[in-house]
């Protein structure tokens, strides 16, 4: 089968206009989730088990299910109830894409509340004595001592997230958006020249994650001046 | 109550459906899940080849797969296995569009991702064996084969077993991609039963429930497994 380049163009000019369906997807949902990701790491860690027990409920169902049934529950499930097609959360929640953003965010929290509470949980107790022995506590402590430590722990664990994320928006092609992997899906069904658009389409994601890796990578090298070898000389 | 009548295991129910159809979501997810273990001990032991060539496909394989989104996999088997069966059955004098068996490409689909995934998980439970068991060995005068069999395999297996159980939860949540392609597994029956009942919220709510009960199962295995396999090692903390 010769490649044919006009047809590899076309395909990749197509698919490029998708990318920034994608990124929308995956920046959206992986800011919401953080924050609900965030809520239920101090849930978790809270000591009290009213707090706790409701969040390990959460994290082991979103964790347990696959994604495919959570977008489905939300986009066609939730029309089942007459009340809600009435209420005022309808015009949202009848539109496919704020269902894919809301249902890859719910994703998305449960595992990155994990991440987050590793991060949390990685703080050596030593730091946080020496900080009150300084006379800090409550919010100061948090911000200037915990959370610093604690970020710079889960940024690996984040990036491998946020680059299951990107991928994971291939899912909202299932309820009809015309994200990268839509794109493609159709290309295919109208040309059947499966090899030339997978090619195509799996660059893109790929060069998407490399970009994310390498940000991450970046991130990481930038918040933790004091493992890095010291400089040779200095002025 | 409309629910149990509608999940029942009574005409007019869609109980054994959906069973029948949890057991093809097992079946599938296992034959996936098997293939991506193949796979992933082929790509482990090429990652550790002593050529140079098997070294950078084991790395090509397993960062393409990392790194592209399991539909868009999905699609290029079934697509792509369909488009060559109708050029085969074109030449035979079949007409227009032969599908590929939904079961046999979902299953290698999940499998070829799974074994990107599964190659990671070996190469750490090799990776993470004392050196010194390994040159022990070959003091013994064990070539390759003897020493991998004795040595490597018993206590990289011991290792990787918490990595396996992941991949596994991994390609069973997968294997509901495989609806898209019109295998009646648990997530395409829950499709067909909220299409023709109008409940959809119903159907998709207990297909979640059902995954997640097999998931908290094989969870439970694993753990045993892992249990039994470390009983006799000496651990720090």
């Amino acid at each position: 089968m010769p490649f044919d380049l006009p047809f590899l163009a076309e395909s990749f000019a197509a698919l490029l206009r998708g990318i920034p369906l994608t990124l929308q997807l995956a920046a959206l949902s992986v800011i919401a989730g953080g924050f609900l990701a965030f809520a239920l790491a101090f849930m978790r860690i809270s000591g009290k088990w009213w707090l706790d027990a409701p969040a390990q409920f959460y994290i082991f169902v979103f964790r347990g299910t696959p994604l495919l049934v959570q977008i489905y529950i939300i986009y066609y499930g939730l029309s089942q109830f007459p009340m809600l097609r009435h209420s005022l959360l309808w015009p949202f929640l009848r539109e496919a894409y704020w269902c894919a953003v809301l249902a890859l965010a719910f994703n998305t929290a449960a595992y990155s509340a994990e991440i987050i509470r590793g991060g949390l949980l990685s703080v050596p107790a030593g730091q946080i004595e020496a900080a009150r022995a300084c006379g800090m506590s409550g919010h100061l402590l948090f911000r200037r001592i915990v959370m610093p430590l604690a970020l710079r722990q889960m940024l690996p664990g984040y990036s491998n997230e946020i680059i299951l994320m990107v991928k994971s928006t291939a899912l909202a092609s299932t309820i009809t958006l015309l994200e990268i992997t839509g794109i493609a899906a159709k290309l295919i069904s109208v040309s059947y020249r499966t090899v030339e658009v997978f090619v195509c389409a799996g660059a893109i994601y790929l060069a998407i994650n490399f970009l994310v890796a390498r940000l991450f990578a970046w991130l990481e090298y930038t918040v933790s001046p004091e493992t890095r070898r010291p400089e040779e000389h200095h002025a | 109550m409309d629910y149990v009548r509608l999940m029942g295991f009574w005409p007019g129910g869609w109980g054994y459906s959906l069973l029948t159809a949890t057991a093809m979501t097992v079946a599938v997810a296992l034959c996936g899940f098997l293939v991506g273990v193949v796979l992933g001990c082929l790509g482990a032991a090429a990652s550790f080849s002593r050529l140079r060539a098997f070294r950078w496909a084991a790395d090509v394989y397993t960062t393409l797969l990392r790194g592209i989104p399991d539909l868009l996999v999905i699609y290029l088997f079934y697509f792509g296995s369909s488009s060559l069966l109708t050029t085969v059955g074109a030449l035979f004098g079949a007409e227009g569009f032969v599908g590929a068996p939904a079961f046999l490409t979902g299953a290698l689909a999940i499998g070829v991702v799974s074994g990107a995934y599964q190659m990671q998980v070996f190469r750490g439970a090799v990776l993470a064996l004392p050196k010194g068991e390994i040159e022990a060995g070959r003091a013994y005068g064990m070539k390759s084969l003897l020493l991998f069999r004795r040595i490597v395999l018993p206590q990289a297996a011991r290792f990787a077993i918490p990595g396996v159980g992941n991949v596994w939860q991994l390609v069973l949540k997968e294997s509901a991609l495989i609806s898209v392609i019109g295998l009646v597994e648990l997530m395409r029956q829950a499709q067909i039963g909220a299409g023709s009942t109008r409940q959809p919220f119903s159907f998709y709510l207990t297909a979640g429930a059902l995954y997640l009960l097999i998931s908290f199962i094989s969870g439970r295995g694993f753990r045993l497994a892992e249990q039994r396999a470390m009983r006799g090692i000496r651990r720090v903390a």
